[in-house]
């Protein structure tokens, strides 16, 4: 049996959310009884009769705004591909290793299937389509092509939004792994490739992407 | 480069791919991406025993949960053809073959509302006893009839025990490798509709045509009932080859909503127990040579692991074969059944963990013999190839090995293990040779029409899986058309185009570029005869067939290189990085210099990720495999990449194909798992003989 329980009040959630638990079954280890379930918090205008959640949030993806109804378990990464059609992003692992999903959220880049939709209401979301602007496409985007920074190109949208994140990063002085002298940070190759290896690419066109970054970000 | 390229001179340009602008901004249509209405999501149910039956399944709470529109288990399922292929004729009965295996699937009307049903359908298994234990000790190996691409499992000439027995040198130690997954980024994707009875694929597949000729036999039609689309591939490194059970699932699945899409893309996890991988191979490399090291025995046995609901013989120790020069060659292949997923292709099966096992040999046979071991490989090149008695085409192996000396700067090499280091890295450099045949498929035709305002439409069924094959053809086409690269428009990637094979063994620039100079050169003297030389108003088509290569007969064909790298090793912990390797090929005319580079720096990535960090760890006690997820199961970042040299020798060989070219999809990844073994050899000391080589293996 799924079974739900929902608006308890609990302490620390901001006014107008409420809390639920979700159980699916019983699980006997020895003698005790164990119900298998999660926390889960939701806007309390979410509920409906029948214990069926769906969201409706509003989601600003590469400069538009879209209105849209989604299941709370479901991922900005899926909400992108599957209800607004924006396939930029990519699945890759499902579960936030190979970054191949990476977008910017409100300007900061994350892999949108560690990331649920309906905690994000509002948002702004930026995919590569995203990053062209009037049709002209981004100086990353240019460099990326012009060094052969990918093969198969599956990874390459979520590469090409991390590396221009990543350079807001640097710009911003955050510091990485790579980062000698915390005060200064400078854009070495070593800093480049420490920041880039959230994203993963098995065709390995990383000795390409290399100067692809290098290029766009010396101008 | 962008420019236009002047009529006749595209091949060897180093043109930009021409669908880069819709990669880069992820604009590229992938298989899962196509938009269709109202379709379905899959998730598959999997079996959680390696070896029985399904006893009872009770899909009831499944179909009660909203979204769910069907449960597909073997109870229901629509009934296949028997082919006599194990792995794709699913949920036929509830057979269990391995653990993975696919048993079922919930539809239903979203992803999350399928995934989350599935996991409410209860299971309940009649389970026998699980064997995956792969040893060599095991008193039911057996030789397979022939091996994979045909290769005959046994060969033996002239007296290799003899020869060992009276050597002045004697070499004789056993390698492993591992078993490896393939793991493209994109997860193995399928959208199936059927219509009227006929069955449309958008697939994620290395061949359209591969795989409607695969799935049109198990639905029982006539292969033009199944249409299959695939315009951009996201990687597939051999494991999207041959058709594996999830697309007859996906085809299955669509039957029970019949008109309806039904989208089913494999997760990671997925991508480790129903996707093909690469067998671990167990490998005993026995060598013999006089005093001055001459080879006068070459012989590698090996013992490697198939499964026993389908087979696969990997032709692991074919280069022992045709790679040195001796009187006394030896190769014999032993299987181990076991209650495991299926094996298939992984980039060069065969090549890659034979030549590992040969190159790491070769290595420590030199230091047996007191040679450097670029003039020992040298000194044992062959006058021919020892297998088949031909001539070589050509072989560049020795001006690899000379040109990639000069550029990584071998001569002066000390060849004394641990004898430099830099603070607590201990620094040492490592060569290895590589090869890979120059295979052709067959079964390929190609339609060149040509436009009165002089542009040609090029088709062909060929596949781009990241290879660069919607430039390379039409850099290809151009030049043969005498036109400019910008007025050849490809089609590709659908079974719409004219019949072609798939992107496997580095065939597909050989067996689809032939096809397409034939077609040109059709389509030049349609015009030619019948217009007077000038495109007609309304235009003009010519199709032709790949034509048959009479030179095949009479030359043995093979992409050669060699790989120099330098390791540095951290002396307390082991770790182990390689800031820079320099590669050297020989693969007759290069069709694209940047995407050419590209290609061979995959593969060269792929053997250093082979040496330092993949492995598929099975539990053999349930048959699965552990380390199932990128977290776990490592391949390199771009930390973990330095810099690499790479380049290729001028190699002019009129015999191959039409356009002078050799495959170079695999042969990147071949030996340079052995020139990381032998540089950390160099660097510690210590021989790793069983990749990967992690941290334990060198501190202990």
């Amino acid at each position: 049996m799924r079974q739900r329980l929902a608006g308890h009040s609990v302490p620390f959630l901001p006014p107008g959310m409420v809390s639920g638990f979700e159980f699916q079954e019983k699980h006997m280890f020895g003698d005790r009884q164990f119900a298998e379930g999660r926390m889960f918090a939701f806007p309390s205008h979410y509920l409906k009769g029948d214990g069926f959640m769906d969201a409706e949030i509003t989601l600003r993806v590469d400069g538009e705004e879209h209105r849209l109804t989604v299941d709370t378990r479901t991922t900005i990464l899926d909400a992108l591909r599957e209800s607004i059609g924006n396939t930029s992003p990519k699945k890759g692992c499902d579960h936030g290793q190979c970054g191949a999903c990476t977008v910017l959220l409100d300007g900061r880049r994350v892999n949108s299937c560690l990331t649920l939709a309906v905690a994000h209401d509002g948002a702004e979301v930026t995919t590569s389509e995203g990053l062209s602007e009037n049709g002209e496409l981004h100086p990353m985007h240019r460099s990326f092509m012009e060094h052969d920074a990918f093969q198969c190109g599956y990874c390459t949208p979520g590469q090409i939004v991390s590396a221009v994140g990543m350079l807001d990063e640097v710009e911003a002085g955050w510091t990485s792994h790579a980062t000698e002298d915390g005060e200064n940070v400078s854009l070495s190759d070593e800093e480049i490739r420490e920041r880039m290896s959230g994203n993963l690419c098995r065709c390995a066109a990383y000795a390409n992407m290399l100067p692809a970054i290098k290029e766009v970000s010396d101008r | 480069m962008t420019a236009t390229q002047a009529p006749g001179k595209s091949v060897g340009a180093p043109i930009s791919r021409v669908e880069g602008h819709l990669k880069v901004r992820g604009a590229a249509t992938y298989a899962y991406e196509h938009r269709l209405d109202e379709p379905a999501y899959l998730h598959p149910l999997q079996s959680t025993i390696a070896n029985g039956r399904v006893a009872k399944i009770d899909a009831s709470r499944a179909e009660a949960e909203p979204g769910v529109v069907a449960v597909l288990t073997h109870e229901n399922a629509p009934k296949l053809e028997a082919v006599g292929d194990a792995e794709l004729e699913i949920l036929q009965n509830g057979e269990v073959g391995f653990r993975g295996q696919f048993i079922g699937a919930v539809i239903a009307d979203t992803f999350e509302a399928a995934r989350y049903a599935a996991g409410l359908v209860e299971i309940e298994y009649e389970e026998r006893e699980t064997d995956a234990d792969f040893r060599p000790d095991r008193d039911d190996l057996y030789t397979p009839e022939q091996l994979n691409a045909g290769f005959e499992p046994d060969t033996s000439v002239g007296d290799v025990d003899g020869a060992l027995a009276s050597a002045a040198v004697k070499f004789d130690a056993t390698y492993t490798t591992p078993r490896e997954h393939n793991n493209p980024m994109e997860p193995h994707s399928s959208i199936a509709v059927w219509d009227e009875g006929e069955l449309t694929l958008y697939e994620s597949t290395q061949g359209v045509y591969w795989t409607q000729n695969t799935i049109a036999p198990l639905f029982g039609l006539d292969a033009e009932k199944v249409h299959v689309i695939s315009p951009h591939v996201g990687g597939g490194f051999g494991s999207k080859g041959l058709p594996h059970a999830n697309v007859v699932l996906a085809a299955l699945a669509a039957m029970l909503v019949e008109g309806r899409p039904v989208k089913f893309a494999l997760t990671r996890h997925m991508m480790f127990s129903v996707a093909g991988y690469r067998t671990p191979t167990i490998q005993r490399i026995r060598l013999g040579a006089d005093a001055e090291g001459k080879l006068s025995a070459i012989c590698n046995d090996v013992v490697e692991q198939t499964s026993k609901i389908k087979e696969f013989a990997e032709q692991t120790g074919t280069s022992a074969r045709m790679m040195y020069d001796s009187s006394n060659i030896q190769t014999t292949h032993l299987l181990a059944a076991l209650d495991v997923a299926v094996p298939s292709w992984l980039r060069a099966p065969g090549e890659a963990p034979g030549m590992f096992a040969l190159e790491s040999a070769m290595d420590e046979m030199a230091i047996e013999c007191d040679l450097d071991p670029v003039e020992f490989r040298i000194m044992n090149e062959p006058e021919k190839d020892l297998e088949s008695g031909l001539p070589f085409s050509s072989r560049g192996l020795v001006a690899c090995l000379r040109e990639g000396a000069e550029r990584f700067g071998w001569d002066g090499r000390n060849p004394t293990p641990r004898s430099e280091r830099d603070g607590r890295w201990l620094v040492g450099t490592g060569v290895a040779s590589s090869v890979y045949p120059v295979f052709s498929m067959g079964g390929n035709a190609a339609t060149i029409r040509a436009d009165s305002d002089g542009k040609y439409v090029v088709e062909i069924g060929a596949a781009d899986i990241g290879t660069g094959t919607w430039t390379t053809l039409g850099q290809i086409a151009a030049d043969e058309l005498g036109v400019s690269f910008e007025d050849v428009e490809m089609k590709i990637g659908d079974t719409k185009f004219p019949n072609a094979s798939g992107a496997g063994g580095s065939s597909g620039i050989t067996s689809w570029g032939s096809t397409l100079v034939e077609a040109a050169r059709s389509l030049r003297e349609k015009i030619e005869a019948e217009h007077g030389g000038n495109i007609p108003d309304e235009g003009v088509e010519a199709s032709a067939k790949m034509p048959k290569n009479p030179h095949r007969k009479e030359y043995a064909m093979y992409a050669f290189g060699a790989h120099f790298v330098e390791a540095r090793v951290d002396e307390d912990t082991g770790e182990v990085r390689v800031p820079r390797m320099t590669s050297v090929f020989a693969a007759g005319r290069i069709i694209n210099a940047k995407t050419a580079r590209s290609q061979f720096m995959g593969g060269m990535v792929m053997g250093l990720s082979a040496a330092l960090h993949e492995e598929s760890v099975l539990d053999t006690r349930f048959g699965h495999v552990v380390n199932h997820d990128f977290a776990e199961y490592h391949i390199p970042t771009n930390a973990d990449v330095g810099e690499l040299d790479i380049s290729w020798i001028e190699e002019d060989d009129p015999y191959v194909n039409p356009m002078g070219s050799k495959g170079i999809g695999e042969i990147g990844i071949v030996g340079s798992a052995a020139a990381v073994a032998n540089a950390v050899y160099h660097a510690t000391g210590t021989r790793v003989r069983e990749l990967p080589i992690t941290p334990d293996k060198l501190i202990s």
